[in-house]
């Protein structure tokens, strides 16, 4: 299956070898793992939750997979895409590209991967330390929970200029 | 169409992340009302609910709809059986 979603991590080598096994045309591999970062645009996260759109983020992957092939002359293609509640250190996503050279490779994954970002329907939940959370950009408050130390609350938000409110609340971006 | 006409067309409505989270729900199913025929319309109906409903589908707000797993827009139009979901900009990987 060229194209999986999925909660379990993954590891690149098995999938590696797995895409290139028993083609000695394949002259060249290129590969790109997504990170989970404990920032995202100056907030510091705590964890994250993806979500997705099933049938539609499997097929709407496959289209581009099948894009890719169109424009560029490759032998295989692979994309993983982990979704449910990820920390910072894990690993979110892999794109494999297979070819008899670099260049075709290495341009396939950087375009698999664009698309990945800004098109395929995938959610991010970013939750925040201390349990805190918010909406989108475009709605400025931030939603803390009710526990905790009040004073450390009020120093994070006061940080991380929101506002506190009493109910809990993650923001999707 | 009358409501308990058991032939009225249906179609079912997805909301998904922070859609979901502030309208409450995930899915309903809900017969095509009389002078919904596209996207646009079925969003106006929405609105018309009033309160969230209102100021998620209000106009301006960055809002994706879906129909049948394909992107779609304010003309698309929508018929019996289908899938419509409604989300906000994805961010992916």
């Amino acid at each position: 299956m060229p194209v999986r979603i999925q909660n379990e991590d993954f590891d690149v080598s098995t999938e590696i070898a797995a895409l290139r096994e028993g083609n000695p045309k394949v002259g060249a591999v290129a590969s790109f793992v997504g990170i989970v970062r404990d920032l995202n645009e100056g907030d510091a996260v705590a964890s994250l939750t993806l979500e997705h759109y099933p049938g539609m983020t499997e097929r709407s992957v496959e289209k581009i997979v099948a894009e890719a092939r169109d424009r560029w002359d490759i032998y295989d293609a692979l994309v993983i895409h982990r979704v449910g509640v990820l920390e910072p250190l894990d690993q979110i996503v892999l794109v494999v590209v297979s070819s008899a050279h670099r260049g075709e490779s290495f341009k396939a994954c950087e375009f698999l991967m664009d698309y990945l970002k800004t098109r395929a329907p995938f959610w991010k939940r970013n939750r925040h330390p201390m349990g805190a959370a918010g909406w989108t950009p475009e709605q400025v408050t931030m939603r803390l929970p009710s526990a905790g130390p009040e004073h450390r609350r009020v120093t994070w938000a006061r940080r991380n200029h929101c506002q506190l409110l009493p109910t809990q609340k993650a923001n999707w971006n | 169409m009358k409501p308990n006409d058991s032939q009225a067309a249906t179609v079912k409505i997805v909301y998904f992340a922070r859609l979901r989270e502030v309208l409450g729900k995930a899915e309903e199913e809900i017969v095509i009302p009389d002078g919904v025929s596209t996207v646009g319309e079925l969003a106006a109906y929405l609105r018309a609910r009033g309160d969230d409903w209102a100021a998620e589908l209000g106009v301006g707000k960055a809002v994706r709809v879906a129909v049948d797993l394909d992107m779609a827009d304010v003309d698309t139009p929508v018929s019996e059986g289908q899938e419509i979901a409604f989300f906000p900009p994805v961010t992916g990987g």
